[in-house]
């Protein structure tokens, strides 16, 4: 049996060779990649030098597109084509766009979520960051001399269900693969906590662009544990340039603005906010194409004052996600500062006051949710040094169902540990009624007018009852990405329905396909191509975790029989990788899959046991 | 999933029933069991590991969950043991606890009215020490006389003050907006 195996030329089937896998920032207002080389982590930066790419991108005639700092450079001249801060759009309707109308963009509120006319066509925010991640995963390629195994891609903790389910299909549209969506402060928890060696109870402040996130974790023998989550995800370092921006206007006298002008002066507005983190006080000077000329000063006590209710406002969901997990100040060991915004000293002073304790800033607030996902990323792929911790997130927003009357029935609280899954049983309301509606919202209110609205699915096939008496048992399964999945199912027909959540705001596989096609850079790829590499690459994982779990259980989770019967699909699976095809190969690959579905089970099983039998053993010693 | 030790949550962490716990010991045992079969674990395993993963994790989630909050604790105790502790139906209280209550509900209302966050906080800690007191009747209801009618009784008046401290949170977040 004990055969030495030896790898095709070109096939790659060293376990232990190091993985290449990325940790991605998809910042409102800038982006990062970063990765674990040698043990540490660390931010893979661009040809110049540069670590940050600015999220913007900016449209060009025929379809072409640059990303990064030259498109930051030609906003001021070409702002309708030039979209900057996307991750605001990301998942949401143009009824929930704060300050639309002082965008330059030119918005097409299309079902679901918001679109952008540009010059190179109509674009949904997904594939507005799609390029953005793009840019980034050719940087990491670039950089790391090889494809990646995959990508963890953070989002602030406070995204509801649609908005992470956009950024999953933006990273499916830059052919990227996802090992998970993690939590902003959860990610910097990670870089923080692993860096300093802590434990205790954390706060993680994370003033972003255009979001905000506050969590409190506990981090206690290599776990680190989301106690609650709150936040608001649509305030950020944006809005404190918002203000700067209307008290320009108001100083001046200015008269509505054009978008050049505008984008101008919030670029100005931007600059003193920068300038005030190291200077008393900072001069605001332009020239507007009216020819006025624009000269002020503004220093660090008006702009402390302007920004006051801002700074309140993040305060808010901080005692709310305190309240949640049960806490007070006082139990909150130390505060990490996450994000470019909370540099401002006022919010630093906030923040300090608030905790009574010094904000800890030894990390680059910048680079911090960047290094904390390269170093999840990095075990994710199953690389060395990840069996000794694990992080237990959370959801942010409670989900439910609208019951009769448009309120909200609550199925899964918020702040549950995820993965997580909630059951609720559910009644008909009038005599033979054979289907039932069901519609899955997220938020906190009592209405489902203003909770968002998640999807909508329906239940047919109901035996005819009187009302009342028919049993209907909806599901809520939530994923340790956070994504939800409902299903439904009439007890005592077994009719059954379920979905995955996503018809309002997130794209089908069908629309994610058409993109990748419709895709100038994948123009040249051939689809049929890519399905068979990626089915042989899955294919080598299915064959490298099944052999290591019968090296390791087979003797003695299974019967001779069926250790036979498992080598036999797997020889079949390796006998049909040489003939190069897609749907072969998928077919032995689940043929495997099935015939080790109950090994996984009784390993699965034995792994609890031990746990459980360990401390016994140890339980008895000591006494 | 063909777990026998999973047939009750005190059996997954290895514990015996009662309602006075070793929270350390639990949330020890939670952490080792979730290293065990978290998905961050599985992430290249095959799909069948993937999915047995992820019940995996949502059980031992919603397991602890039962056992680390006193009045959900209470409440599993009593189901395993067979008794209802008819929460929506039962609304049968002593006189002088409904008194209590009303008490309470309009502290909590005057507070309001007077926007009187400090009133609030100290309410809430009343409320907590109130909540301590159920929790010692209710050890000695299910761990010693194993009377499960009278901790059925006191798991609906645990509810009772669980509601009244969202009541109290609901009202510290509108004030402070």
């Amino acid at each position: 049996m004990a055969l030495l195996q030896i790898a095709e030329p070109g096939m790659g089937a060293n376990p232990h060779q190091h993985r290449l896998a990325v940790g991605i920032d998809l910042g409102t207002t800038n982006s990062l990649v970063a990765t674990v080389r040698s043990g540490l982590s660390v931010v893979l930066n661009d040809e110049a030098g540069r670590a940050l790419l600015p999220s913007v991108v900016r449209y060009v005639a025929e379809g072409a597109h640059e990303v990064g700092y030259p498109a930051q450079a030609l906003q001021s001249k070409d702002p309708h084509n030039t979209v900057v801060s996307v991750k605001r759009f990301m998942g949401r309707g143009l009824k929930d766009i704060a300050n639309a109308g002082e965008t330059p963009y030119r918005f097409v509120d299309a079902l679901g979520m918001v679109q952008l006319r540009t010059v190179a066509g109509v674009k949904s925010p997904v594939e507005i960051s799609a390029e953005i991640l793009r840019e980034l995963r050719g940087r990491a390629e670039q950089a790391l001399d090889g494809d990646l195994v995959g990508a963890v891609i953070t989002v602030p903790a406070y995204f509801d269900d649609a908005q992470r389910q956009a950024t999953k299909d933006a990273a499916r549209l830059a052919g990227l693969n996802i090992l998970r969506l993690l939590n902003e402060p959860t990610a910097a928890a990670v870089a923080y906590g692993l860096d300093n060696g802590s434990e205790g109870v954390f706060a993680v402040y994370d003033l972003g662009g255009g979001t905000f996130d506050i969590s409190i974790l506990r981090l206690q023998r290599g776990v680190f544990e989301v106690l609650a989550t709150n936040g608001d995800s649509a305030l950020g370092g944006d809005d404190f340039d918002q203000r700067i921006f209307c008290w320009i206007l108001e100083q001046a006298k200015l008269p509505p603005l054009g978008p050049h002008d505008s984008r101008l002066l919030l670029t100005k507005a931007r600059e003193a906010k920068e300038a005030l983190t190291e200077h008393p006080q900072a001069n605001i000077t332009a020239m507007l194409t009216s020819g006025a000329a624009l000269d002020l000063t503004l220093d660090g006590k008006i702009f402390a004052e302007i920004t006051q209710g801002l700074v309140n406002k993040t305060l808010q969901p901080t005692r709310k996600a305190l309240r949640d997990a049960g806490l007070s100040v006082e139990d909150v060991k130390g505060v990490v500062m996450v994000g470019g915004a909370t540099r401002m000293p006022h919010i630093q002073r906030a923040v300090a006051e608030f905790f009574h304790t010094e904000p800890l800033n030894n990390l680059d607030p910048d680079k911090v949710v960047a290094l904390g996902a390269a170093i999840q990323a990095n075990v994710l792929a199953g690389n060395r040094g990840g069996d000794d911790w694990l992080l237990l997130d959370v959801i942010p927003l409670s989900l439910g169902i609208e019951t009769m009357g448009g309120l909200v029935e609550k199925i899964v609280p918020r702040n549950s540990t995820i993965p997580v899954g909630r059951a609720q049983e559910f009644t008909t309301f009038k005599d033979g009624q054979t289907a039932m509606g069901f519609h899955v919202v997220q938020g906190e209110r009592e209405l489902v007018s203003d909770c968002r609205s998640l999807a909508r699915f329906e239940l047919r096939g109901i035996p005819p009852m009187v009302a009342g008496a028919a049993r209907i048992r909806v599901t809520f399964q939530v994923d340790a990405d956070g994504l939800l999945n409902v299903m439904a199912r009439e007890k005592s027909t077994g009719t059954e329905t379920s979905v995955v959540v996503k018809p309002s705001y997130g794209l089908s596989d069908d629309e994610v396909t058409a993109m990748l096609q419709d895709s100038q850079n994948h123009a040249h790829d051939d689809m049929t191509a890519r399905a068979l590499r990626e089915n042989l690459v899955e294919a080598e994982r299915l064959l490298e975790a099944t052999l290591s779990a019968l090296a390791e259980d087979g003797e003695q989770l299974l019967t001779p029989e069926e250790r036979a019967a498992i080598d036999a699909h797997i020889e079949a699976l390796r006998g049909v990788l040489p003939r190069n095809d897609a749907q072969e190969i998928r077919q032995a690959m689940d043929a495997l899959n099935r015939e080790t579905e109950f090994f996984a089970a009784r390993r699965m099983d034995a792994n609890v046991r031990n746990v459980l039998t360990g401390h016994r053993l140890t339980e008895l010693e000591e006494n | 999933m063909q777990l026998d030790f999973g047939k009750n949550y005190f059996d997954l962490f290895g514990l015996a029933p009662s309602f006075q716990l070793d929270t350390p010991a639990l949330e020890q045992h939670y952490r080792e069991i979730q290293l065990q079969v978290h998905p961050d674990k599985f992430v290249h395993a095959a799909d069948a590991d993937r999915r047995l993963s992820m019940q995996w994790a949502t059980y031992v989630n919603e397991a602890y969950q039962a056992l680390k909050h006193p009045l959900s604790r209470a409440r599993y105790l009593l189901q395993i043991n067979g008794v209802d502790t008819e929460e929506e139906r039962n609304t049968a209280m002593p006189a002088e606890f409904l008194m209590q209550q009303m008490q309470w509900r309009e502290a909590i209302g005057e507070a309001e009215t007077a926007s009187d966050i400090d009133a609030l906080e100290r309410l809430a800690a009343n409320l907590r020490a109130e909540s301590r007191g159920l929790q010692a009747r209710l050890a000695d209801a299910l761990d010693v006389d194993k009377d499960y009618t009278a901790a059925a009784g006191s798991v609906r008046m645990m509810k009772f003050l669980e509601k009244l401290g969202e009541e109290i949170n609901r009202v510290l977040d509108t004030l402070e907006t």
